[in-house]
């Protein structure tokens, strides 16, 4: 097993990813995908709407496997859930019976560390998301984007060295998402981690990525890449407005409308 | 009755009116309707009560079979200061309570253990499905013969009936609890790093709470059912035994007062069971009063 640094932290190489369907059919999600992630690198996939965009990131968690071709996360084959990944989800999967300081906790519990420790960091990863006057709450008591902001201590608090995120603002409304968009890459530039940002706004993919992945309708493969050399920090709520970002956006978007295109009139079909 | 939110109606204030009065005035409003509520259920409850009475006495109804108000309170009144027939009325309220209260307690718990078992295993659910269907629709109280055959008059044959009327509700609602268990949850968790057994306890239990819940608040019934009708079959003492011999010797009223003592006794526990799962779910979200 090759552990050095210099290993991608995330290898698909022609991944094919097949589901059989309640009647007993086979459907295709992926298709020959290869995509390599390197270390500290934040890379956006986008496609349209159900092309498969998810499974990509099941696939590199260990919960689900591939049905031909190869997963390697930090240059070894994916065998299980790999404790160096960390995922935020599209819907809500905070514990809504535990407090927010309990939510917290969650992970570093779970994975046996003393509870005084847990406490600590929790507080410590709450004051840095600033909800530190909310340790007591219920996740119902919350806004959408705080409870968004406890997820996210959730999952840093365990040290995540590759960061899965799945549409994770996508039910926010917009100022809250660019604020969210703030949030992630302060902590991601403090944190150091391999980030795949799965959406389907590709402004907010420009906004925050190093590399765009740009999917096909299904069954998804890798349609075309492209590199963001936009200069960090980004002030994601200035960005927009910047003349490389539209060019960016539009090139961008030509490429993707073909295939939200197709993958609309398959749909109405 | 508290969830009702008050409307404010249109044009019931002119503009300009502060918070303060419209607070006030919807306090008002609350504090009538609730009155209007209890006025309402303490009037249908004497009219029901005194009409009885007088049928029985105007023998519109045969108070033989009917009884009436006053006598089935001047027999529970006799039985809390005199005692029954029987022995004393308390030891036989004892008695039905512990047989329900450990029916309904290992029933539940039975009951809580194999439905998340079979829930998160889907083989065993599958391969035991079948027959749980098949002894799920046996009628719970055929039982009864068969248990006091088995175990005796005594204790053990009204737990086991309890048990079994409780066991099948509870096993069914933990069971659906678990496999309705949100599963970006349960992937949350995993991926958190928890464990099968961390997964279990932590995460499918505490979400299948509420279908277990829902299913205590009925089960406790069931419990003092199981309890009741195996008195009926055979006992030395309990409730059940109270009415049937009311029934044996024709006292409508020791029928009835017996009934009453159960209604009492059932209210009472429904009522604990409700604040037991009010404090355990503080999590869950409040419903909201408008202006209140």
């Amino acid at each position: 097993m090759a552990h050095d640094k210099t290993t991608p932290a995330i290898e698909l190489i022609n991944v094919s990813r097949r589901f059989l369907s309640p009647t007993g059919k086979s459907l295709t999600a992926l298709r020959d995908f290869t995509m390599t992630v390197e270390r500290g690198e934040f890379v956006a996939v986008v496609g349209p709407t159900g092309c498969g965009k998810s499974t990509t990131l099941n696939l590199v968690t260990g919960l689900a496997s591939p049905s031909a071709g190869e997963v390697r996360v930090m240059g070894a084959p994916v065998k299980g859930i790999d404790p160096r990944i960390g995922f935020v989800f599209q819907s809500d999967a905070l514990f809504p019976w535990r407090t927010v300081i309990e939510n917290v906790m969650a992970g570093p519990l779970f994975r046996g560390r003393a509870k005084s420790d847990a406490t600590a960091a929790a507080r410590d990863w709450l004051a840095r998301v600033g909800l530190s006057r909310f340790e007591q709450h219920y996740p119902h008591q919350l806004s959408g984007g705080m409870r968004k902001r406890v997820a996210l201590a959730q999952t840093f608090i365990n040290g995540p060295e590759i960061l899965l995120m799945d549409e994770p603002f996508s039910a926010l409304d917009v100022q809250t998402r660019v604020l969210m968009h703030e949030e992630l890459l302060r902590l991601w530039s403090q944190a150091k981690a391999s980030v795949v940002f799965v959406t389907h706004d590709l402004e907010e993919a420009i906004a925050l990525a190093d590399k765009v992945y740009v999917l096909t309708a299904g069954p998804a493969t890798v349609k075309s890449v492209y590199t963001i050399d936009l200069p960090r920090p980004r002030v994601v709520a200035d960005i927009r407005y910047e003349q490389s970002f539209i060019n960016y956006s539009r090139t961008i978007w030509a490429d993707l409308k073909e295939e939200v295109e197709t993958s609309y009139a398959r749909a109405a079909a | 009755m508290t969830d009702a939110a008050i409307d404010i109606r249109a044009g019931a204030f002119k503009p300009g009116t502060s918070d303060a009065e419209i607070e006030a005035a919807a306090a008002k409003a609350s504090q009538h309707r609730r009155r209007t509520v209890i006025f309402w259920r303490v009037a249908i409850l004497v009219a029901f009560l005194g009409l009885w009475e007088i049928a029985a006495r105007q023998a519109w109804i045969d108070p033989f079979f009917y009884a009436m108000p006053s006598a089935i309170a001047q027999r529970l009144y006799e039985w809390t200061t005199e005692g029954t027939s029987e022995g004393p009325l308390w030891y036989h309220l004892y008695v039905t309570m512990e047989e329900s209260v450990i029916g309904f307690v290992t029933g539940s718990v039975a009951g809580i253990i194999v439905g998340v078992a079979l829930g998160r295993n889907r083989m065993a659910a599958d391969i035991f499905s079948i027959y749980i269907k098949v002894i799920n629709s046996i009628p719970r109280v055929v039982l009864a013969p068969i248990f006091i055959m088995i175990l005796g008059l005594g204790l053990a044959s009204k737990v086991a009936l309890a048990f079994v009327m409780v066991f099948f509700v509870v096993f069914h609602n933990a069971f659906q609890g678990v496999r309705e268990a949100d599963r970006a949850m349960i992937a949350n968790a995993r991926i958190l790093g928890a464990s099968n057994w961390q997964l279990t306890r932590s995460v499918i239990v505490p979400s299948a709470m509420s279908w277990i819940f829902a299913s205590l608040h009925v089960s406790f019934g069931f419990a003092i059912i199981g309890a009741i009708v195996g008195e009926f079959v055979g006992a030395r003492f309990g409730i059940g035994l109270l009415i049937n011999i009311a029934k044996g010797s024709f006292d409508a009223a020791g029928m009835y007062a017996a009934i009453v003592i159960v209604m009492v006794v059932a209210l009472g526990a429904e009522y604990l069971m409700t604040m037991v799962e009010n404090r355990l779910a503080k999590w869950r979200p409040q419903p909201l009063h408008e202006t209140q």
